[in-house]
Order: C-alpha cells, then sequence, then structure tokens
C-alpha cells in the first residue's frame, strides 16, 4: 500500500496563502492609496475597494471617479493573474516564504492595454470585483473583469485587457 | 486667465479623485486639454522600479478626456466616460511628471469622440495612447 502524506493543518494552510496575498497587495504602493483590499476562497479571488471620498469624480451626483474605477479593475486583473503564476511555487515550497518583498516575489505581469467599459454610474459605496483569466500563455495574457456594487448581478463596470507575463529567471 | 480656463480649473478642483492624484490643468479649449500629474511615490505600481501604476495613467487620460468634451464648442452641460482604451506603450521614468493631451474630435448630441497621448519628460516617446467614447448630457 502506497504512503499518503499527511494532510498539512488547515491553519498552516491558510496562514501561507493568507501571508503571500498580503504581501503582494502591500507592496504597491498604488493599491494601499487607493484602499484596495483582496477576499480569498481558495484560489479564487475577489478585489474590495471600500469607498472614501477621495475615490469621488462627480461631487454633484455623486459619483465614482472612472479613473478610480479603471483602476480597480486593472488592479484586480494583475493581482488575479499574479496569484495564478505564484500559486505552484507557493503550494510546492519553491516560493520562499520568509522573504515576501519585491526583490523576491516574481515580477508583477505588465499591461499591454486595457478597455473599460462604463455601464452604470458608480454609486458611493464599497465595489467589489472578480478577474476571469480568459486565456494565460507563456509570454501574453488575456483578463476579463467585472465590478459591481449592491448587486452581483448588476455590473457597473467591465474591462478586458492584455498583459505580459514575467520572464522567469534561469 | 479666460474665463473658460477659470471655470476648467474649478471644474478639476471640485474632482476629489483628480485632486488626490495631484492632476494639474495646464491649457484648454475648444475640445482640447492638457493636463499634468507630477511623479509621486503613492503612485507606484511596480515596486521593483518603481514606475507608476498603469490604473493612475488610466486617471489621468479619463480626466483630460473629460475635460476634452466639456471644452468642446458645443458646450455640453455634463459629460460621462462611457468606454476608454489605453494601450501602454512604454513605461513612464521613474521621477518625471506625466503629461497627457486630449482632443474631442467628434460631437453629436449625444455621444463625444475623444483621443489623447501621454508623455514623460521625453516628450518625442510616448508612454500611452488612450481613445475614449464619452456621453453627452444635454447642451448649455
Amino acid at each position: 500500500m502506497t504512503k499518503h502524506r499527511k494532510p498539512e493543518p488547515v491553519q498552516v494552510v491558510k496562514q501561507r496563502r493568507d501571508g503571500v496575498l498580503r504581501a503582494m497587495v502591500e507592496g504597491v504602493p498604488y493599491i494601499r492609496f487607493l484602499g484596495i483590499e483582496f477576499e480569498r476562497r481558495g484560489d479564487e479571488l475577489t478585489g474590495v475597494m471600500p469607498f472614501s471620498e477621495q475615490l469621488i469624480g462627480n461631487p454633484i451626483l455623486p459619483a465614482l471617479h472612472g479613473g478610480a474605477t479603471a483602476a480597480f479593475l486593472e488592479v484586480t486583473a494583475i493581482i488575479t493573474l499574479s496569484w495564478g503564476l505564484i500559486w505552484e511555487d507557493m503550494e510546492s515550497g519553491a516560493l520562499d516564504l520568509d522573504n515576501l518583498d519585491s526583490d523576491h516575489l516574481p515580477r508583477l505581469p505588465k499591461t499591454i492595454d486595457f478597455t473599460v467599459d462604463y455601464l452604470r454610474t458608480g454609486l458611493p459605496r464599497d465595489a467589489y470585483a472578480r478577474a476571469r483569466i480568459n486565456r494565460s500563455g507563456r509570454r501574453y495574457a488575456s483578463v476579463h473583469v467585472e465590478a459591481w456594487q449592491d448587486n452581483r448581478s448588476r455590473i457597473f463596470a467591465q474591462a478586458t485587457g492584455h498583459f505580459l507575463m514575467p520572464q522567469r529567471r534561469g | 486667465m479666460s474665463d473658460k480656463l477659470k471655470m476648467a480649473r474649478q471644474f478639476i478642483q471640485a474632482l476629489p479623485h483628480s485632486m488626490a492624484l495631484g492632476m494639474e490643468l495646464q491649457e484648454l479649449g475648444d475640445g482640447s486639454a492638457e493636463i499634468t500629474m507630477p511623479y509621486d511615490e503613492k503612485l507606484i505600481g511596480d515596486p521593483k522600479t518603481g514606475v507608476i501604476s498603469g490604473g493612475a495613467v488610466s486617471a489621468l487620460m479619463d480626466t483630460c478626456c473629460g475635460a476634452a468634451v466639456m471644452s468642446h464648442p458645443s458646450n455640453p452641460a455634463a459629460t460621462a466616460t462611457m468606454d476608454l482604451r489605453i494601450e501602454y506603450l512604454r513605461a513612464a521614468k521613474p521621477g518625471q511628471t506625466i503629461t497627457t493631451r486630449a482632443t474631442c474630435y467628434h460631437v453629436t448630441r449625444s455621444v463625444a469622440f475623444v483621443r489623447a497621448t501621454a508623455t514623460d519628460e521625453d516628450a518625442e516617446n510616448l508612454v500611452a495612447t488612450a481613445t475614449g467614447t464619452f456621453t453627452v448630457e444635454g447642451h448649455k
């Protein structure tokens, strides 16, 4: 009979995954500036952009700035892509968990182009976004992102972008 | 300062997000606008190189395109972004101010069509280009 490896305790798994995700997100000043956070369910990520006054573009309505919405969608696409790239190394132990600064974490994918479709006014409240990786090749990736506020089925903005993947060293 | 430029400066100063990113309106008139955004560490998107985030450039392009629409001779009362596509040609040099110029080249009763470019201090080589469509909400 083959020997099975004992499963890791759930707390160890969660601590590792949450720690890597936190390091990735907190390492980017612009993500911190916008106040964007990520919630994780297994490998699925949801971007959360809590409302703040500095995200307002139209003070009369008031409405979120189209630029804040675009940045939120782009950040969600990049972090979701990067999370997919890092997953295997994180789970196999190849990633050095004691050194999770920008010198040790893999480089982030670079945006080649990004097209935002504004469907509704962004309301002055929290926004959520999820990205779907439609293609992830060795050099290029194509990602679609959707953002919503109160109702998951009422998307207020969506975007498609192409990204240049970071090249592995060696 | 012309009334229109004064009005436009006030328009930008009334946009909390544009103010938070440090945008400054330089020129405005007849459907075109120029806005600058000085380099700031809070705008960094790549911690390894200090290159500014694509999202910050998007916000700058979006604001500049909106300002160009508002300054069009047809005098739209308000505008909102419908669609904006940005191409990132190269990384902006860390430490340098980004300058965007937008032109609203056609306006119908309901839609405005806009193009924009962004450069850093090397004005010969574009950092990014943008194409957008904006709503036109009535005329003054």
